[in-house]
Protein backbone atom coordinates (compact mmCIF):
# COMPACT_ATOMS: atom_id res chain seq x y z
CA UNK A 1 0.00 0.00 0.00
CA UNK A 2 1.22 3.46 -0.86
CA UNK A 3 1.89 6.04 1.79
CA UNK A 4 -1.17 8.29 1.92
CA UNK A 5 -0.57 11.86 0.88
CA UNK A 6 -2.31 14.97 2.21
CA UNK A 7 -5.85 15.53 0.99
CA UNK A 8 -6.66 18.46 -1.28
CA UNK A 9 -9.20 21.03 -0.09
CA UNK A 10 -12.32 21.95 -2.05
CA UNK A 11 -12.90 25.66 -1.40
CA UNK A 12 -15.40 26.48 -4.11
CA UNK A 13 -18.23 24.64 -5.87
CA UNK A 14 -20.69 25.52 -8.63
CA UNK A 15 -23.30 23.50 -10.53
CA UNK A 16 -25.63 23.87 -13.50
CA UNK A 17 -27.89 20.83 -13.47
CA UNK A 18 -31.38 19.82 -14.63
CA UNK A 19 -32.55 19.86 -10.98
CA UNK A 20 -30.87 23.06 -9.85
CA UNK A 21 -28.64 25.88 -11.00
CA UNK A 22 -27.21 26.67 -7.55
CA UNK A 23 -25.86 24.44 -4.78
CA UNK A 24 -28.94 25.00 -2.59
CA UNK A 25 -31.51 24.13 -5.25
CA UNK A 26 -29.38 21.21 -6.47
CA UNK A 27 -29.23 19.76 -2.97
CA UNK A 28 -32.94 20.35 -2.38
CA UNK A 29 -33.64 18.59 -5.67
CA UNK A 30 -31.52 15.60 -4.70
CA UNK A 31 -33.22 15.35 -1.29
CA UNK A 32 -36.68 15.49 -2.88
CA UNK A 33 -36.15 12.38 -4.99
CA UNK A 34 -37.63 14.24 -7.96
CA UNK A 35 -36.39 13.43 -11.46
CA UNK A 36 -35.89 16.04 -14.19
CA UNK A 37 -36.81 13.60 -16.97
CA UNK A 38 -39.25 15.35 -19.33
CA UNK A 39 -40.12 15.62 -23.02
CA UNK A 40 -37.40 17.45 -24.97
CA UNK A 41 -38.52 21.02 -25.59
CA UNK A 42 -35.56 22.56 -27.39
CA UNK A 43 -36.04 20.76 -30.72
CA UNK A 44 -38.54 18.59 -32.59
CA UNK A 45 -38.28 14.92 -31.58
CA UNK A 46 -41.08 13.61 -33.79
CA UNK A 47 -38.68 11.46 -35.83
CA UNK A 48 -37.12 9.94 -32.70
CA UNK A 49 -38.19 6.86 -30.77
CA UNK A 50 -36.79 8.46 -27.60
CA UNK A 51 -38.35 11.89 -27.03
CA UNK A 52 -37.18 12.85 -23.56
CA UNK A 53 -34.12 13.82 -21.57
CA UNK A 54 -33.06 15.93 -18.60
CA UNK A 55 -32.60 19.41 -20.07
CA UNK A 56 -31.91 22.72 -18.36
CA UNK A 57 -34.62 24.91 -19.90
CA UNK A 58 -34.03 27.95 -17.69
CA UNK A 59 -30.28 28.40 -18.03
CA UNK A 60 -29.40 31.96 -19.09
CA UNK A 61 -25.79 32.81 -19.88
CA UNK A 62 -26.84 36.46 -19.95
CA UNK A 63 -26.33 36.57 -16.18
CA UNK A 64 -22.63 35.80 -16.76
CA UNK A 65 -21.60 37.20 -20.13
CA UNK A 66 -22.64 39.86 -22.63
CA UNK A 67 -24.21 38.70 -25.91
CA UNK A 68 -20.94 39.50 -27.67
CA UNK A 69 -18.91 37.46 -25.17
CA UNK A 70 -21.18 34.42 -25.36
CA UNK A 71 -21.94 34.51 -29.10
CA UNK A 72 -19.06 32.25 -30.01
CA UNK A 73 -19.34 29.78 -27.14
CA UNK A 74 -21.15 26.49 -27.59
CA UNK A 75 -23.76 25.73 -24.92
CA UNK A 76 -21.40 23.22 -23.31
CA UNK A 77 -18.87 25.99 -22.70
CA UNK A 78 -21.55 28.37 -21.49
CA UNK A 79 -22.70 25.82 -18.90
CA UNK A 80 -19.15 25.01 -17.85
CA UNK A 81 -18.08 28.63 -17.64
CA UNK A 82 -21.10 29.57 -15.52
CA UNK A 83 -20.48 26.70 -13.08
CA UNK A 84 -16.81 27.71 -12.84
CA UNK A 85 -17.73 31.35 -12.17
CA UNK A 86 -20.07 30.22 -9.37
CA UNK A 87 -17.30 28.03 -7.92
CA UNK A 88 -14.85 30.92 -8.01
CA UNK A 89 -17.38 33.26 -6.41
CA UNK A 90 -17.90 30.82 -3.54
CA UNK A 91 -14.14 30.44 -3.08
CA UNK A 92 -13.58 34.10 -2.27
CA UNK A 93 -10.38 36.01 -2.92
CA UNK A 94 -7.81 33.44 -4.05
CA UNK A 95 -4.77 35.65 -3.55
CA UNK A 96 -2.83 33.52 -6.03
CA UNK A 97 -0.42 34.37 -8.83
CA UNK A 98 -2.43 33.83 -12.06
CA UNK A 99 0.52 31.81 -13.40
CA UNK A 100 -0.07 29.37 -10.51
CA UNK A 101 -3.81 28.93 -11.22
CA UNK A 102 -4.75 26.01 -13.45
CA UNK A 103 -7.91 24.76 -15.14
CA UNK A 104 -8.84 21.15 -15.87
CA UNK A 105 -12.15 20.61 -17.65
CA UNK A 106 -13.72 17.32 -18.66
CA UNK A 107 -16.28 16.70 -21.38
CA UNK A 108 -17.61 13.78 -23.35
CA UNK A 109 -18.02 15.29 -26.79
CA UNK A 110 -17.52 19.08 -26.57
CA UNK A 111 -19.55 21.36 -28.81
CA UNK A 112 -21.81 18.87 -30.54
CA UNK A 113 -24.68 21.33 -31.01
CA UNK A 114 -22.42 23.69 -32.96
CA UNK A 115 -20.95 20.87 -35.02
CA UNK A 116 -24.36 19.54 -36.01
CA UNK A 117 -25.63 22.97 -36.97
CA UNK A 118 -22.58 23.64 -39.10
CA UNK A 119 -22.81 20.26 -40.84
CA UNK A 120 -26.35 21.25 -41.82
CA UNK A 121 -25.01 24.55 -43.11
CA UNK A 122 -22.30 22.77 -45.08
CA UNK A 123 -24.74 20.33 -46.65
CA UNK A 124 -27.33 23.00 -47.40
CA UNK A 125 -25.20 25.97 -48.40
CA UNK A 126 -21.72 24.68 -49.18
CA UNK A 127 -18.17 24.86 -47.91
CA UNK A 128 -17.86 28.65 -48.03
CA UNK A 129 -20.76 29.18 -45.60
CA UNK A 130 -19.19 27.15 -42.78
CA UNK A 131 -18.52 29.41 -39.80
CA UNK A 132 -14.93 30.40 -39.02
CA UNK A 133 -15.94 29.84 -35.39
CA UNK A 134 -16.86 26.17 -35.85
CA UNK A 135 -13.48 24.86 -34.69
CA UNK A 136 -13.07 27.08 -31.61
CA UNK A 137 -16.68 26.41 -30.60
CA UNK A 138 -16.76 22.64 -31.06
CA UNK A 139 -13.31 21.67 -29.81
CA UNK A 140 -13.47 19.74 -26.56
CA UNK A 141 -10.89 21.98 -24.87
CA UNK A 142 -12.89 25.17 -25.48
CA UNK A 143 -14.28 25.28 -21.93
CA UNK A 144 -10.86 24.97 -20.30
CA UNK A 145 -9.51 27.57 -22.70
CA UNK A 146 -12.31 30.11 -22.22
CA UNK A 147 -12.21 29.92 -18.40
CA UNK A 148 -8.50 30.77 -18.52
CA UNK A 149 -8.86 33.50 -21.16
CA UNK A 150 -11.68 35.23 -19.29
CA UNK A 151 -9.92 35.15 -15.92
CA UNK A 152 -6.32 35.41 -17.06
CA UNK A 153 -5.26 32.14 -15.42
CA UNK A 154 -2.04 31.10 -17.16
CA UNK A 155 -1.13 27.96 -15.19
CA UNK A 156 -1.54 24.33 -16.31
CA UNK A 157 -4.63 24.00 -18.47
CA UNK A 158 -6.09 21.00 -20.23
CA UNK A 159 -9.18 19.04 -21.11
CA UNK A 160 -9.91 15.45 -20.14
CA UNK A 161 -11.99 13.44 -22.60
CA UNK A 162 -12.79 10.07 -21.04
CA UNK A 163 -16.50 9.88 -21.82
CA UNK A 164 -18.61 9.45 -18.69
CA UNK A 165 -15.53 9.41 -16.43
CA UNK A 166 -14.24 12.81 -17.61
CA UNK A 167 -15.60 14.93 -14.76
CA UNK A 168 -14.10 12.67 -12.10
CA UNK A 169 -10.82 12.38 -14.00
CA UNK A 170 -10.67 16.18 -14.20
CA UNK A 171 -11.01 16.57 -10.43
CA UNK A 172 -8.51 13.80 -9.77
CA UNK A 173 -5.91 15.13 -12.19
CA UNK A 174 -6.40 18.62 -10.78
CA UNK A 175 -5.74 17.32 -7.27
CA UNK A 176 -2.55 15.74 -8.62
CA UNK A 177 -1.41 19.07 -10.07
CA UNK A 178 -1.65 20.59 -6.61
CA UNK A 179 0.02 17.63 -4.88
CA UNK A 180 2.86 17.77 -7.40
CA UNK A 181 3.32 21.48 -6.79
CA UNK A 182 2.50 22.39 -10.40
CA UNK A 183 -0.25 24.80 -9.38
CA UNK A 184 -1.48 26.52 -6.21
CA UNK A 185 -5.14 26.63 -7.21
CA UNK A 186 -6.96 24.60 -9.87
CA UNK A 187 -10.50 25.16 -11.17
CA UNK A 188 -11.67 21.70 -12.18
CA UNK A 189 -14.83 19.98 -13.27
CA UNK A 190 -16.80 18.90 -16.28
CA UNK A 191 -19.45 20.09 -18.71
CA UNK A 192 -21.73 18.42 -21.22
CA UNK A 193 -24.49 19.46 -23.59
CA UNK A 194 -25.03 16.76 -26.16
CA UNK A 195 -28.81 16.31 -26.16
CA UNK A 196 -28.93 17.01 -29.88
CA UNK A 197 -30.86 15.25 -32.62
CA UNK A 198 -27.87 13.20 -33.73
CA UNK A 199 -26.55 12.73 -30.18
CA UNK A 200 -29.85 11.31 -28.98
CA UNK A 201 -30.22 9.14 -32.08
CA UNK A 202 -26.70 7.79 -31.66
CA UNK A 203 -27.03 6.84 -28.00
CA UNK A 204 -30.42 5.31 -28.77
CA UNK A 205 -28.93 3.20 -31.58
CA UNK A 206 -26.50 1.75 -29.05
CA UNK A 207 -29.61 0.65 -27.11
CA UNK A 208 -28.11 2.56 -24.18
CA UNK A 209 -31.11 4.83 -23.58
CA UNK A 210 -34.31 4.27 -21.66
CA UNK A 211 -37.31 4.08 -23.99
CA UNK A 212 -39.86 4.93 -21.33
CA UNK A 213 -41.26 7.74 -23.46
CA UNK A 214 -44.71 7.40 -21.89
CA UNK A 215 -43.30 8.30 -18.45
CA UNK A 216 -40.06 10.29 -18.76
CA UNK A 217 -39.99 11.41 -15.13
CA UNK A 218 -39.80 7.76 -14.06
CA UNK A 219 -37.33 6.60 -16.73
CA UNK A 220 -33.98 7.01 -14.98
CA UNK A 221 -34.13 4.48 -12.13
CA UNK A 222 -30.70 3.19 -11.12
CA UNK A 223 -30.50 -0.29 -9.56
CA UNK A 224 -34.28 -0.77 -9.91
CA UNK A 225 -35.54 -3.92 -11.64
CA UNK A 226 -37.54 -1.74 -14.06
CA UNK A 227 -34.48 0.14 -15.37
CA UNK A 228 -34.10 -0.02 -19.14
CA UNK A 229 -31.32 2.41 -20.00
CA UNK A 230 -29.96 5.82 -19.13
CA UNK A 231 -31.58 9.20 -19.72
CA UNK A 232 -29.44 11.88 -21.36
CA UNK A 233 -28.79 14.96 -19.27
CA UNK A 234 -26.87 18.20 -19.68
CA UNK A 235 -25.04 20.35 -17.20
CA UNK A 236 -21.78 21.20 -15.50
CA UNK A 237 -20.03 21.10 -12.17
CA UNK A 238 -16.81 22.85 -11.17
CA UNK A 239 -14.74 23.00 -7.99
CA UNK A 240 -11.91 25.19 -6.75
CA UNK A 241 -9.09 23.03 -5.38
CA UNK A 242 -6.03 24.03 -3.35
CA UNK A 243 -3.83 22.56 -0.65
CA UNK A 244 -5.37 22.31 2.79
CA UNK A 245 -2.59 24.49 4.24
CA UNK A 246 -3.14 27.19 1.67
CA UNK A 247 -6.91 27.15 2.18
CA UNK A 248 -6.54 27.49 5.95
CA UNK A 249 -3.87 30.16 5.65
CA UNK A 250 -6.11 32.41 3.59
CA UNK A 251 -9.10 31.73 5.82
CA UNK A 252 -11.09 30.07 3.06
CA UNK A 253 -14.29 28.19 3.68
CA UNK A 254 -13.47 24.50 3.11
CA UNK A 255 -16.41 22.48 1.79
CA UNK A 256 -14.58 19.17 2.00
CA UNK A 257 -11.69 17.49 0.29
CA UNK A 258 -10.37 14.94 -2.16
CA UNK A 259 -8.39 12.35 -0.22
CA UNK A 260 -8.05 9.64 -2.84
CA UNK A 261 -8.13 9.20 -6.59
CA UNK A 262 -8.00 5.98 -8.56
CA UNK A 263 -8.06 5.63 -12.31
CA UNK A 264 -7.50 2.71 -14.61
CA UNK A 265 -8.93 1.12 -17.71
CA UNK A 266 -10.77 -2.13 -18.40
CA UNK A 267 -8.85 -2.83 -21.62
CA UNK A 268 -11.76 -5.08 -22.50
CA UNK A 269 -14.45 -3.58 -24.76
CA UNK A 270 -15.23 -0.15 -26.17
CA UNK A 271 -18.62 0.05 -24.41
CA UNK A 272 -19.16 -2.99 -22.16
CA UNK A 273 -17.72 -3.12 -18.63
CA UNK A 274 -15.22 -5.90 -17.95
CA UNK A 275 -16.73 -9.18 -16.66
CA UNK A 276 -17.48 -9.11 -12.97
CA UNK A 277 -16.76 -5.39 -12.85
CA UNK A 278 -13.06 -6.21 -12.46
CA UNK A 279 -11.85 -2.85 -13.76
CA UNK A 280 -14.18 -1.02 -11.41
CA UNK A 281 -13.07 -3.17 -8.47
CA UNK A 282 -9.44 -2.29 -9.02
CA UNK A 283 -10.27 1.39 -9.57
CA UNK A 284 -12.09 1.68 -6.23
CA UNK A 285 -9.19 -0.11 -4.52
CA UNK A 286 -6.72 2.32 -6.07
CA UNK A 287 -8.71 5.28 -4.75
CA UNK A 288 -8.85 3.77 -1.25
CA UNK A 289 -5.10 3.03 -1.33
CA UNK A 290 -4.39 6.58 -2.46
CA UNK A 291 -6.41 7.86 0.51
CA UNK A 292 -4.75 5.39 2.91
CA UNK A 293 -8.19 4.07 3.83
CA UNK A 294 -9.80 0.70 4.14
CA UNK A 295 -13.28 -0.07 2.76
CA UNK A 296 -14.77 0.20 6.25
CA UNK A 297 -13.83 3.89 6.39
CA UNK A 298 -16.34 4.71 3.64
CA UNK A 299 -19.74 6.04 4.75
CA UNK A 300 -21.53 5.95 1.41
CA UNK A 301 -20.89 5.11 -2.22
CA UNK A 302 -22.02 7.60 -4.84
CA UNK A 303 -22.44 5.13 -7.66
CA UNK A 304 -21.94 5.72 -11.34
CA UNK A 305 -25.42 4.12 -11.38
CA UNK A 306 -26.49 4.96 -14.91
CA UNK A 307 -29.75 2.97 -14.88
CA UNK A 308 -28.60 0.74 -17.73
CA UNK A 309 -29.10 -2.97 -16.99
CA UNK A 310 -25.45 -3.81 -17.64
CA UNK A 311 -23.69 -0.93 -15.85
CA UNK A 312 -25.69 -1.23 -12.67
CA UNK A 313 -25.17 -5.01 -12.55
CA UNK A 314 -21.40 -4.74 -13.04
CA UNK A 315 -21.10 -1.89 -10.54
CA UNK A 316 -23.16 -3.67 -7.89
CA UNK A 317 -20.96 -6.73 -8.26
CA UNK A 318 -17.83 -4.60 -8.04
CA UNK A 319 -19.02 -2.74 -4.94
CA UNK A 320 -19.81 -6.01 -3.17
CA UNK A 321 -16.36 -7.35 -4.08
CA UNK A 322 -14.59 -4.28 -2.71
CA UNK A 323 -16.67 -3.77 0.43
CA UNK A 324 -17.99 -7.23 1.27
CA UNK A 325 -21.21 -7.49 3.27
CA UNK A 326 -22.72 -5.36 4.47
CA UNK A 327 -21.57 -2.85 1.86
CA UNK A 328 -22.07 0.83 2.73
CA UNK A 329 -25.25 2.52 1.47
CA UNK A 330 -25.22 3.35 -2.23
CA UNK A 331 -26.98 6.16 -4.04
CA UNK A 332 -27.02 7.53 -7.58
CA UNK A 333 -27.50 11.13 -8.71
CA UNK A 334 -28.61 9.99 -12.15
CA UNK A 335 -32.15 9.10 -11.13
CA UNK A 336 -32.63 12.84 -10.57
CA UNK A 337 -30.45 14.46 -13.23
CA UNK A 338 -30.14 11.84 -15.93
CA UNK A 339 -26.66 11.11 -17.20
CA UNK A 340 -24.53 14.24 -17.50
CA UNK A 341 -21.83 12.26 -19.39
CA UNK A 342 -18.61 14.26 -19.10
CA UNK A 343 -20.02 16.46 -16.32
CA UNK A 344 -21.38 13.56 -14.26
CA UNK A 345 -18.26 12.79 -12.23
CA UNK A 346 -17.80 16.40 -11.16
CA UNK A 347 -21.46 17.05 -10.35
CA UNK A 348 -21.63 13.80 -8.41
CA UNK A 349 -18.49 14.57 -6.39
CA UNK A 350 -20.14 17.86 -5.43
CA UNK A 351 -23.31 15.93 -4.49
CA UNK A 352 -21.30 13.72 -2.17
CA UNK A 353 -19.62 16.71 -0.52
CA UNK A 354 -23.08 18.24 0.03
CA UNK A 355 -24.28 14.92 1.46
CA UNK A 356 -21.36 14.68 3.87
CA UNK A 357 -21.95 18.25 4.99
CA UNK A 358 -25.68 17.68 5.50
CA UNK A 359 -25.14 14.45 7.41
CA UNK A 360 -27.48 12.52 5.16
CA UNK A 361 -27.37 10.55 1.94
CA UNK A 362 -29.80 11.67 -0.76
CA UNK A 363 -32.18 9.04 -2.17
CA UNK A 364 -31.84 7.50 -5.61
CA UNK A 365 -34.75 9.04 -7.52
CA UNK A 366 -37.24 6.58 -9.06
CA UNK A 367 -35.75 3.63 -7.21
CA UNK A 368 -38.82 1.76 -5.95
CA UNK A 369 -37.11 -1.49 -5.07
CA UNK A 370 -33.67 -2.99 -5.51
CA UNK A 371 -33.24 -5.44 -8.35
CA UNK A 372 -32.82 -8.79 -6.54
CA UNK A 373 -30.40 -9.90 -9.25
CA UNK A 374 -27.90 -7.30 -8.00
CA UNK A 375 -27.22 -9.01 -4.67
CA UNK A 376 -27.32 -7.49 -1.18
CA UNK A 377 -26.59 -3.87 -2.07
CA UNK A 378 -28.19 -1.20 0.12
CA UNK A 379 -29.61 1.45 -2.19
CA UNK A 380 -30.81 4.62 -0.45
CA UNK A 381 -34.27 5.41 -1.79
CA UNK A 382 -37.57 7.00 -0.85
CA UNK A 383 -36.14 9.59 1.53
CA UNK A 384 -32.76 10.96 2.61
CA UNK A 385 -30.97 8.72 5.10
CA UNK A 386 -29.15 10.27 8.07
CA UNK A 387 -25.49 9.33 8.15
CA UNK A 388 -22.67 10.55 10.35
CA UNK A 389 -20.02 12.57 8.49
CA UNK A 390 -17.68 10.07 6.87
CA UNK A 391 -15.69 9.77 3.65
CA UNK A 392 -17.59 8.91 0.47
CA UNK A 393 -16.46 7.02 -2.61
CA UNK A 394 -17.75 8.41 -5.93
CA UNK A 395 -17.50 6.23 -9.03
CA UNK A 396 -17.43 7.21 -12.69
CA UNK A 397 -17.05 4.71 -15.54
CA UNK A 398 -16.83 5.74 -19.17
CA UNK A 399 -17.32 4.18 -22.57
CA UNK A 400 -13.87 3.13 -23.66
CA UNK A 401 -13.38 1.32 -20.35
CA UNK A 402 -12.15 4.39 -18.46
CA UNK A 403 -12.71 4.17 -14.71
CA UNK A 404 -12.26 6.93 -12.13
CA UNK A 405 -13.04 6.85 -8.41
CA UNK A 406 -12.69 9.68 -5.91
CA UNK A 407 -12.57 9.48 -2.12
CA UNK A 408 -14.22 12.62 -0.77
CA UNK A 409 -13.87 13.68 2.85
CA UNK A 410 -15.48 16.10 5.30
CA UNK A 411 -13.84 19.45 5.97
CA UNK B 1 -28.21 50.46 -54.73
CA UNK B 2 -26.52 53.71 -53.75
CA UNK B 3 -23.77 53.96 -51.20
CA UNK B 4 -25.95 55.25 -48.38
CA UNK B 5 -28.44 52.39 -48.77
CA UNK B 6 -25.58 49.91 -48.87
CA UNK B 7 -24.09 51.48 -45.74
CA UNK B 8 -27.34 50.99 -43.83
CA UNK B 9 -27.37 47.31 -44.75
CA UNK B 10 -23.71 46.90 -43.87
CA UNK B 11 -24.34 48.65 -40.56
CA UNK B 12 -27.15 46.25 -39.68
CA UNK B 13 -24.90 43.30 -40.55
CA UNK B 14 -22.23 44.68 -38.21
CA UNK B 15 -24.73 45.14 -35.38
CA UNK B 16 -25.95 41.59 -35.85
CA UNK B 17 -22.67 39.76 -36.35
CA UNK B 18 -20.18 41.87 -34.41
CA UNK B 19 -22.55 42.71 -31.52
CA UNK B 20 -21.79 46.42 -31.62
CA UNK B 21 -24.03 49.49 -31.34
CA UNK B 22 -25.11 50.94 -34.66
CA UNK B 23 -23.65 54.32 -33.66
CA UNK B 24 -20.12 52.89 -33.53
CA UNK B 25 -20.37 51.65 -37.12
CA UNK B 26 -19.09 54.63 -39.10
CA UNK B 27 -17.09 54.60 -42.34
CA UNK B 28 -14.01 55.58 -40.32
CA UNK B 29 -14.42 52.81 -37.74
CA UNK B 30 -11.57 50.28 -37.69
CA UNK B 31 -12.66 46.66 -37.31
CA UNK B 32 -9.96 45.61 -34.89
CA UNK B 33 -9.46 48.71 -32.76
CA UNK B 34 -12.94 50.26 -32.78
CA UNK B 35 -15.30 47.32 -33.28
CA UNK B 36 -13.32 44.65 -31.40
CA UNK B 37 -13.52 42.30 -34.38
CA UNK B 38 -10.66 39.81 -34.70
CA UNK B 39 -9.75 38.02 -37.93
CA UNK B 40 -12.36 35.30 -37.44
CA UNK B 41 -15.08 37.83 -36.68
CA UNK B 42 -14.14 39.71 -39.84
CA UNK B 43 -14.58 36.53 -41.89
CA UNK B 44 -17.98 35.98 -40.30
CA UNK B 45 -18.91 39.60 -41.04
CA UNK B 46 -17.93 39.24 -44.69
CA UNK B 47 -20.05 36.06 -44.89
CA UNK B 48 -22.99 38.14 -43.67
CA UNK B 49 -22.26 40.76 -46.35
CA UNK B 50 -22.11 38.07 -49.03
CA UNK B 51 -25.58 36.87 -48.03
CA UNK B 52 -27.04 40.36 -47.64
CA UNK B 53 -25.76 41.69 -50.98
CA UNK B 54 -25.67 38.38 -52.87
CA UNK B 55 -22.00 38.86 -53.71
CA UNK B 56 -18.90 36.71 -53.39
CA UNK B 57 -15.76 37.99 -51.67
CA UNK B 58 -12.69 35.72 -51.92
CA UNK B 59 -10.51 35.85 -48.78
CA UNK B 60 -7.55 37.37 -50.63
CA UNK B 61 -9.65 40.44 -51.40
CA UNK B 62 -9.93 41.11 -47.67
CA UNK B 63 -6.23 41.93 -47.47
CA UNK B 64 -5.87 45.58 -46.55
CA UNK B 65 -9.51 45.97 -45.50
CA UNK B 66 -9.26 47.45 -42.01
CA UNK B 67 -12.12 49.96 -41.87
CA UNK B 68 -15.86 49.91 -42.43
CA UNK B 69 -15.44 52.37 -45.31
CA UNK B 70 -13.01 50.02 -47.06
CA UNK B 71 -15.47 47.14 -46.66
CA UNK B 72 -18.18 49.36 -48.14
CA UNK B 73 -15.89 50.18 -51.09
CA UNK B 74 -15.47 46.47 -51.68
CA UNK B 75 -19.23 45.88 -51.57
CA UNK B 76 -19.90 48.77 -53.98
CA UNK B 77 -17.29 47.45 -56.42
CA UNK B 78 -18.83 43.98 -56.31
CA UNK B 79 -22.33 45.38 -56.85
CA UNK B 80 -21.12 47.49 -59.79
CA UNK B 81 -19.38 44.47 -61.34
CA UNK B 82 -22.49 42.34 -61.11
CA UNK B 83 -24.90 45.05 -62.28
Amino acid sequence: MRTPRPPIAITGMGVKTPIGLELDSFWAGLRSGRSAGAPIRSWDTSEHPVKFACEIPDFDIGAYLSPKESAHLDRVTQLGFAAAVDALASAGELGADPARIGVVAGTGVGGLLTLEGQIETYVGKGAMRVSPFLVPMMMSNATAAFISIYHGFTGPNFCVVTACAAGANALGEAARLIRDGDADVVIAGGAESSITAVGLAAFNRMTALSRRTDDPARASRPFDPGRDGFVMGEGAGFCVLESWERAEARGAHIYGGIAGYGRNTDAYHITHPSPGGEGAVRCMQLALEDAGMSPSDIGHVNAHGTSTPINDAAEAEAVLKVFGEPAPPITSVKGATGHLIGAAGAVEAIASILAIRAGEVFPTANHDETDPALGPIDVVHGAPRPLAAAPALSNSFGFGGHNASLVLIPA
Amino acid sequence: MDRSDAFIQLQSAAVEVLHVDAGTVTEEARFKEDLDADSLALIEFVMALEEKFDISVPEEELDGVTTVGQALDLVMAKLAASA
